[in-house]
């Protein structure tokens, strides 16, 4: 309770300091304009159905491109975990093409697609297929050799034991794997549509930056916040939820 | 012995030959100005990609990226510390940091681009403040899970302020704070990239969107392999300079494993 108190208080300061400096003219008011302004804007911009189309866009982008990037990460996965020798074979490709900046992908995704949707998603799903990939792999190492080993002496076949064994050691490292990603993927979102112009919230940032629009250009970048705060906290939702079985969540809660 | 060096050795190199090769053949006779054949791309490269392009273009960035960098790393480590230290300062700013952490770094582009212009500066503090939360927030839990008997035994032989940092906290905050490290600079060279697209006349990212905008399709090319590159080159410097700075902890969790 006294950290809600002193949160609120924080947040409370925050946004007064948002509205002081402007005003006492510590930095120019055209620049960064005072909280009651940017809210104003805010209010306007919530009133208009250019900025729900923008934000239906971003989240179009944003959820296609996760669960493109989830399904294939996580079957790339099991299969370079299954198959044996496919993992060692794959290592070096994967270390090497992860730390590619999905960024360098852009002009390509100018080029082939212009400003569509497929754009977004190119660099949405590339970015974040590889958080999914790599957390899979790392659960299904994870698999107690005991546990493995006991299934094959019960005559669990290779798909039971996929869905009994691997999966349920995997799947909390999965879910750290789609929180990351889903992060990843609206960063990514946002970054296509504000550098390439693919419709969406960046394009409305983009927009609102060459025509001045400087306080509607804060509350746009104030909604891409709380997007991405909601999206975290909402991913976190899931996680607890998916892994209600699972030590780490339960030990939580009886504690 | 030589013969399983052999076989490890086949692993690594043979899906990355395959794959070059495959591109190679599937590319050769390529005329979708698209995708240049692979031998195109490879044959543009020396011409491109000279050492007066490195010199204009590609240690710019490098410096802006290793600055902006080293200002979030500094900032992020000594705010974390702070913040994490104490519990009230942690109640007070959580919800506020929740908030800014979420903000999705590229659109702080046009926001700095107010105040700093389009030099130098703006990218420098584009980098530094979109790389400054994950480092931030990691070295807050890295802090906050610093043993309590330890604490205890540190006070009780009045180690205290600045040792107590320098050879308790920040040590066991390290994993921690690297691995935020590690988040950060991959937001990093995002950033690096988009900031240079966004407005700059020198910088890779600048020089890849210049040959897309002239449709100078296998220098573009070039340019997004450059990018790899120095993707992977910076992703294993890291890990070589996080396994000096950790070696004692890598030692520390193998050893407790096996035993």
């Amino acid at each position: 309770m006294r950290n809600v108190a002193l949160g609120a208080a924080g947040l409370a300061a925050f946004l007064a300091l948002g509205e002081a400096v402007p005003r006492l003219g510590l930095v120019k008011e055209a620049y960064f304009p005072p909280t009651s302004r940017i809210a104003s804007a805010l209010g306007d911009e919530l009133s208009d159905d250019a900025f729900w189309h923008a934000l239906g866009d971003t989240l179009t982008g944003w959820a296609l491109g996760l669960a493109i990037a989830v399904c294939a990460g996580v079957a790339a996965g099991v299969v370079v975990s299954v198959v044996p020798y496919l993992r060692a074979a794959t290592a070096s490709t994967i270390e090497f093409l992860r730390p590619i900046p999905s960024v360098a992908l852009i002009p390509l995704a100018v080029l082939l697609y212009g400003t569509e949707l497929r754009s977004v998603l190119l660099l949405v799903v590339y970015a974040s297929f590889w958080q999914v990939l790599i957390q899979t792999l790392y659960g299904v190492q994870d698999v107690d050799p005991v546990a493995e080993e006991t299934a094959r002496s019960y005559g669990l076949g290779t798909w039971a034991r996929v869905r009994h064994v691997l999966w349920p050691t995997a799947l909390p490292y999965v879910m750290t794997g789609v929180r990351l990603a889903a992060a990843v993927a609206l960063i990514l979102a946002i970054t296509a549509e504000l550098v390439i112009g693919a419709p969406g919230l960046g394009q409305q940032i983009a927009v609102a930056q060459t025509s001045q629009a400087v306080p509607e250009m804060y509350a746009l970048i104030v909604v891409a916040g709380l997007l991405g705060l909601i999206i975290n906290v909402g991913a976190r939702t899931v996680e607890r939820w998916a892994l209600a079985w699972h030590q780490s969540v339960r030990g939580e809660v009886a504690v | 012995m030589i013969a399983r060096l052999l076989l490890k050795s086949l692993f690594v190199i043979a899906l990355p030959v395959v794959l070059v090769v495959v591109w190679w053949a599937a590319s050769a006779g390529s005329t979708d100005p698209f995708w240049p054949p692979l031998r195109t791309i490879v044959d543009t490269f020396p011409d491109v990609w000279t050492a007066d392009r490195l010199r204009t273009d590609v240690v710019p960035s490098l410096l802006r990226l290793l600055a902006g960098y080293a200002l979030a790393a500094l900032v992020g480590v000594a705010l974390g510390t702070v913040i994490g230290s104490y519990r009230a300062v942690r109640a007070v700013c959580e919800p506020v940091l929740e908030f800014l952490r979420a903000v999705p770094p590229p659109v702080l582009v046009p926001v700095i681009m107010l105040f700093a212009g389009i030099g130098d500066t703006m990218k420098i503090v584009v980098i530094a403040s979109g790389c400054v939360w994950p480092v931030l927030l990691n070295t807050v839990e890295g802090v906050r899970a610093v043993d309590s008997v330890m604490l205890e035994t540190a006070r009780s032989y009045g180690v205290s302020g600045l040792a107590r940092l320098r050879h308790l906290v920040l040590p066991s905050a390290s994993p921690q704070i690297f691995a935020g490290l590690r988040q950060a600079l991959s937001i990093g060279i995002i950033l690096m990239v988009i900031s240079e697209m966004f407005a700059a006349n020198n910088g890779i990212g600048f020089t890849v969107v210049q040959f897309q905008r002239s449709f100078a399709i296998p220098d573009m090319w070039t340019g997004i392999l450059v990018l790899g590159l120095l993707g992977f080159l910076l992703s294993v410097v890291f890990q070589l300079v996080e396994r000096r700075v950790l070696g004692w902890y890598h030692g520390l969790r193998a050893t407790t494993r096996r035993s």
